[in-house]
């Protein structure tokens, strides 16, 4: 089997990747897409943990199957917001929406 | 370690007794069933298309192909001949990459279906622990190449078309899921192998035969059959989603569509009745092979002869009768049914595994459970008439006499 | 490491989420970069089933591919011009870059390599030939001791979420 620091090289750096889209892209769906990312690489180490360390406990699927909730939610809502700025705005760019900034 | 018994069930172990390693061995007997299990859908297809065009030409009054080959059997092949030797048109303004894909993606979609049917008690491609959650998720991948198809065309009657089809197709995985998860709950596993042997008594289409229907309603909605066919309703939408698509690509598509059919039959001969099951399919497993097929072919049938005979729906009253009236009764029947179950299993009617193949032992569970569903079925349709006719008395107050029924927005195909 | 079969579909999955990875976070197309998310969730769902999670390698692609990556490109069409822009990063895309490499180098550093790397009592860890299965999975969660709690709750978000989701994106007439 390969060994678990491979798997967790491999989360860590997805969620890197993810956290950059987040970071640097404008288009909301963009950002949208980096979170699923960065939740997908957390659902590895969740995995991957639950397999090497307590195979019997099912914590670690269990969670997983948690984060799988929260982002069907997060994107449901998310996109409605999008959706709704964009109708409300005429844009989906991040730095348009800036009424709370001085 | 497997032993050398006979090349077709142990091919494995052939392989490491004559000298192979054995590791390389399991992987060339993994791929040559993979090659197999992928292959053999594609060899029936060519058929299925001249079974549907010969019964729709019966239906018509027509004769069906009937030139190439012995009753036109070898009519397919000239067809892909034509396909694939006329010109391959990229529309301007398409997206390329996605545009190309986009078709493999749809037949790929159906043939991973295949991976977990059971075509005999020895053989399956694998019996994953999760077989019927893994028809509904791969199943769900053919939608994603609609939308890619519609998308990239640059065409919009294609995104349109696309639109529509989405709409349709997430839709009726609702009912379709609540109506699967019915025989999921009577075999206690989610393995196909395990709920095809856990009819060895009784079919659970006795046991709930509200659930068969409303899956295979779901199912025929799924492939885009008549009178679901909004999906390329010609006189509306020119073609939907493919209308781009010209030579072998077009006919990438139109092959997922009719392999999805068959393949959705199949799946519905193992889930409601019993698949491989059949008189001494246990000393002759081959001939599960023909028992699977003779009854898929049954459903398949029936699926031509609706897809022949019934006009098309509108897609509001595609939309209405999906969430107003299978969800909610998916719902209620898996409700029902969990309840009827619960209670059969604690008064002891449900037969141990001692006399699992007994018909008789399943006899009074599957009386309760017919019973049950009888009920719901008559219940949901006084319902139904209910709001049939305050439909049929709301139009008649608020309409001039000479509008239709149908002209109502929104309204439920009305039983009279 | 061994060479085996198991290690090098580990290494084609790994490729294919973290390519997928990239080509979502740098395309300059929304759809595109939609594509390549799905790309990236089925190396997930790969590397699920290697961690013989077969239940929730099958719920990542009904869920992920099925409904979430459909959902992004609904509404990708939905805000249609903005799927090409000129400029699809903000003005602190550099930093971004550092900042992201940084936490990676990091989480490597820092980490992964000194607690789980090669060399660590870590190393050695290997999965057990037994594992729980999908019916340990489904007890877990509705088990009284257990998850059944969670499992209800998260039943109340997806409703909340469902409910807010159709409140928010209808249009007002």
């Amino acid at each position: 089997m390969v060994p678990l620091w491979m798997y967790l090289f491999v989360a860590a750096a997805l969620f890197c990747i993810g956290a950059y889209g987040v970071f640097a892209r404008r288009n909301a769906v963009a950002i949208l897409m980096g979170i699923e990312l960065m939740l997908n690489a957390v659902n590895i180490n969740l995995v991957a943990f639950w397999r090497y360390q307590t195979p019997f406990v099912m914590s670690g699927q269990v969670f997983a199957a948690f984060v799988f909730v929260v982002a069907a939610a997060e994107a449901a809502v998310g996109l409605a917001i999008i959706i709704s700025i964009y109708r409300n705005r005429r844009s989906v760019i991040v730095e348009d929406v800036d009424l709370l900034k001085w | 370690m497997q032993e050398c018994i006979d090349i077709f069930n142990t091919f494995a172990g052939c392989l490491t007794a004559s000298g192979a390693d054995p590791g390389l061995a399991q992987f060339l007997s993994i791929l040559l069933g993979v090659v197999l299990v992928a292959m053999g859908p594609l060899v029936i297809v060519i058929f299925l298309i001249w079974v549907e065009r010969k019964y729709a030409a019966r239906v018509q009054d027509r004769l069906g192909p009937n030139r190439v080959g012995p009753f036109g059997l070898l009519q397919t092949f000239a067809d892909a001949l034509k396909l694939i030797t006329k010109e391959d048109i990229t529309p301007a303004g398409a997206d390329k990459l996605i545009y190309n894909l986009a078709p493999i993606i749809s037949v790929v979609s159906v043939i991973l279906i295949w991976a977990v049917v059971p075509i005999s008690p020895l053989h399956i491609g694998a019996d994953l622990s999760i077989g019927a959650l893994y028809f509904v998720a791969v199943g769900s991948i053919g939608t994603l190449a609609i939308m890619m198809a519609g998308w990239s065309s640059n065409n919009k009657y294609a995104l349109l078309g696309a639109f529509r089809v989405v709409a349709q197709l997430v839709s009726y995985e609702v009912p379709l899921v609540f109506s699967l998860l019915v025989p999921v709950m009577f075999a206690g596993t989610m393995s196909m192998q395990g709920i095809v042997e856990a009819q060895l008594g009784m079919w659970f289409i006795v046991f709930s035969p509200l659930a068969a229907l409303i899956f295979f309603i779901s199912t025929q909605a799924e492939t885009g059959r008549a009178p679901f066919d909004l999906i390329e309703a010609e006189s509306e939408l020119v073609a939907g989603y493919n209308i781009e698509y010209s030579g072998m690509k077009f006919g990438l598509f139109f092959a997922g569509e009719f392999l999805h059919v068959f393949t959705n039959a199949l799946i519905f001969a193992i889930l409601f009745t019993g698949g491989w099951l059949g008189p001494f399919v246990y000393q002759v497993p081959a001939l599960g092979i023909i028992y699977l097929f003779a009854k898929g072919s049954i459903f398949y049938l029936l699926s031509l002869h609706l897809r022949n005979t019934l006009p098309r729906i509108r897609i509001d009253q595609l939309m209405s009768f999906n969430w107003k009236f299978l969800v909610p009764v998916s719902i209620a029947n898996l409700i029902l049914v969990a309840f009827l179950w619960k209670v059969i299993q604690l008064i002891g009617l449900l037969p141990g595994p001692e006399n699992a193949s007994d018909f008789l032992a399943h006899l009074p569970a599957a009386i309760i459970m017919l019973v049950g569903n009888l009920a719901l079925t008559v219940v949901v349709l006084q319902m139904l008439r209910n709001v049939g006719r305050r439909a049929v008395a709301a139009n008649a107050v608020s309409t001039p006499a000479n509008a239709e029924l149908d002209d109502q927005p929104y309204s439920l195909p009305v039983p009279h | 490491m061994e060479f085996n079969i198991h290690s090098i579909v580990f290494l084609i999955f790994s490729v294919i989420t973290l390519g997928g990875g990239l080509g979502t976070v740098t395309s300059r197309n929304l759809i595109h970069g939609a594509v390549y998310l799905i790309v990236s969730l089925f190396g997930v769902a790969g590397l699920f089933i290697l961690l013989s999670a077969p239940f929730l390698a099958a719920i990542q692609v009904l869920v992920y591919i099925g409904a979430i990556a459909i959902l992004i490109i609904f509404a990708v069409m939905l805000t249609r011009s903005m799927t090409r822009m000129t400029e699809i990063y903000n003005r602190q895309w550099s930093l971004s870059l550092v900042v992201s490499a940084l936490l990676f180098v990091l989480l490597l550093v820092g980490i992964i390599l000194p607690v789980w790397g090669p060399g660590t009592a870590n190393a050695a860890l290997q999965p057990s030939e037994l594992v729980a299965t999908t019916v340990d999975l489904g007890v877990a969660f509705v088990d009284g001791n257990q998850f059944v709690l969670p499992f209800e709750v998260a039943s109340l978000l997806l409703t909340a979420a469902m409910i807010g989701a159709i409140v928010i994106a209808r249009d007002r007439d």
